[in-house]
């Protein structure tokens, strides 16, 4: 395919995709788990290079060909390992977040949906003191097209392409990337915010990424109401060359109501979506009200 | 006041407190600082009114690290700003009572702990107005805190199928999977003229049984029309035309026009069930959010 004779390289490494991409060695935390094995299979199914699966007592087996051991140290005295995919219940994930991060790993995706806040800002907290990329909680995880994929989006509509993906909720981003794919723009790399009131990484982040990797040439922001992460990714936007393209989903929801994600809720009149659609068309994002103006709006831009 | 209905709730018990003579007022407070994702205790000499309607200037907000917790040196520094001398009796009560406020916060997984006004009497220092928010997410560990619920019997119906539900009062039911893509779903039937009757998704993974269940809480509200969205990745297009098929034969006269959108997993599968039930399923949402607002439209007019 014609993206993938664009290589670029600088310093010998291969920079395309952000964050992850076809050298990136994975493990599973929960692998044997009803989540957790089946999102192994779709993962190796996908190409992601998964070297291990953590799984206390069990030790010693093997699931679809990755040894299986009792802790993320055991692993670490038989693998090199680049990042960890956490599937584990919510009342005990902290304990897993927290062994990964103690154990050095430098990228941690938690899928894990209604961990208690005061557990997330302490595996946040870490995650930073350690200098880890911590993507999520309550994220589908990350997907650079074609060449990895840690979490749990559909493998089918992720196809490499020039657009990166951004995004606070899991089904919509599916929705959006299917569009993109069947108007024949695929993406670079599809990044799971999470659906949490705190995350890890945050969009400011993840655009900056977005900005630095030649790969992407254009980058789309799906936000929702509640909270001020759009607001904060605006300040950013407005000094960012490459084009940003956003959709905000809770136009017609009722303030002081959580809609499913934890931190999406309009509390006290703020987190509106008039609020996010104003700061962010300031700053010089075009945000579009349907989904489907989302191809449309890629096709004039990279043409 | 005993009886009687303060915004739709009953008063069914009456707290009384002796007088307090008020010498000084304070607000105290411990939340969450999402953007900043730590905690930030927040205080200011102007107690006992909105703490919105305290100026800027005169609000002190300290941010803690989860990871390191409190410790009092931080509430001496607090009570230092606030004007108060550490030797004075004065400064000693509200270091202790920072200490505590923190500790609540932490120890009972709060969200939110806000005194208001704290009040100083004589040499003692009592909370006149305390609001405490626990975190939903942390119930499994505060099981001894009473827990006070603010929905509608439809919507705890939903909340023990582990389904998020939020009523509306538009005549077009709606289901998603999906947090984003239900509040989408939402937006997009309002931009064709339509109105949303609830928000609910069916979040990923849910079997036949909890999605039939699901459509009969919906059903039950008798809405004009149901509109089910469901963009496949670990829900399965199958189970959901199973779980129409099923609660189609229980009720084969069902009246409500039923619109569908199916694509993702097991599509196809999917497909088949429904034609067989006679029902043809429609791939893009917008055009099936269309024909939603079309079929409602229709009936107001043959009423």
């Amino acid at each position: 395919m014609h993206m993938r004779q664009q290589v670029v390289l600088v310093k010998g490494m291969v920079l395309m995709a952000i964050i992850v991409n076809q050298n990136t060695k994975v493990i599973v935390q929960g692998i044997t788990g009803k989540q957790g094995s089946f999102h192994t299979r779709q993962m190796l199914a996908y190409g992601t290079k998964v070297v291990a699966g953590v799984a206390p007592g069990k030790g010693g087996i093997t699931f679809e060909g990755v040894p299986v051991y009792d802790t993320v140290q055991a692993v670490l005295e038989n693998h090199q390992v680049d990042a960890t995919v956490i599937f584990i219940q919510a009342a005990i994930a902290k304990d897993a977040v927290m062994e990964a991060l103690e154990a050095g790993i430098g990228i941690v995706v938690v899928i894990t949906e209604h961990i208690p806040i005061h557990d997330e800002l302490e595996f946040i907290s870490y995650a930073r003191r350690k200098g880890a990329i911590l993507i999520g909680p309550n994220t589908f995880g990350i997907i650079s097209s074609g060449k990895c994929r840690i979490g749990i989006p559909p493998n089918q509509f992720f196809i490499p392409g020039p657009v990166g993906l951004v995004s606070r909720s899991g089904t919509l981003a599916y929705e959006i990337a299917k569009k993109l794919a069947v108007a024949g723009f695929g993406q670079s790399t599809a990044v799971g915010m999470g659906g949490d009131c705190v995350k890890g990484l945050t969009f400011v982040e993840i655009l900056k990424l977005f900005e630095a990797d030649p790969e992407t040439r254009a980058v789309v922001l799906i936000g929702e109401i509640g909270g001020d992460a759009e607001e904060e990714a605006s300040v950013y936007i407005k000094e960012m060359p490459k084009p940003v393209i956003a959709y905000i989903a809770g136009k017609s929801a009722p303030p002081e109501k959580q809609m499913g994600h934890a931190g999406a809720i309009i509390r006290g009149g703020r987190g509106t979506y008039q609020s996010k659609v104003k700061t962010l068309s300031m700053a010089g994002a075009l945000v579009v009200e349907m989904p489907s103006e989302v191809p449309e709006k890629i096709s004039k831009l990279l043409a | 006041m005993l009886g009687t209905n303060i915004q739709g709730y009953l008063v069914e018990k009456l707290l009384v407190e002796g007088n307090l003579a008020v010498d000084q007022e304070f607000y105290l407070a411990v939340t969450i600082d999402e953007g900043a994702k730590s905690p930030v205790i927040i205080a200011s000499n102007q107690g006992g009114i909105d703490i919105e309607e305290v100026p800027e200037n005169r609000i002190l907000k300290v941010h803690t690290d989860a990871e390191l917790g409190m410790y009092p040196f931080i509430a001496r520094n607090i009570v230092r700003r606030l004007g108060l001398g550490l030797g004075s009796q004065h400064g000693k009560e509200l270091v202790k009572a920072i200490l505590a406020t923190y500790q609540v916060f932490q120890e009972k997984d709060a969200v939110l702990v806000e005194i208001n006004p704290l009040v100083f009497s004589g040499e003692k220092i009592f909370a006149a107005d305390a609001k405490v928010i626990i975190d939903p997410d942390a119930r499994f560990r505060q099981k001894d805190i009473p827990y006070i619920e603010d929905q509608t019997e439809t919507e705890k119906l939903a909340q023990d199928l582990g389904v998020s539900y939020v009523e509306l009062k538009g005549d077009i039911a709606i289901m998603a999977n999906g947090a984003g893509i239900a509040m989408s779903t939402m937006d997009i039937l309002l931009y064709y003229g339509g109105t949303p009757a609830n928000f609910m998704d069916v979040v990923g993974g849910t079997d036949t049984e909890t999605i039939a269940r699901s459509l009969e809480i919906l059903l039950a509200k008798k809405p004009k029309v149901i509109f089910i969205n469901i963009f496949g990745g670990s829900t399965r297009c199958d189970d959901v035309a199973r779980a129409y098929a099923k609660v189609k034969k229980k009720d084969p006269g069902i009246q409500v026009p039923v619109v569908i959108r199916l694509v993702g997993t097991n599509q196809d599968e999917g497909w088949r069930i429904l034609q067989e039930c006679g029902i043809e399923a429609y791939t893009d949402m917008e055009e099936a959010a269309a024909k939603a607002v079309e079929l409602a439209a229709c009936i107001c007019a043959s009423r």
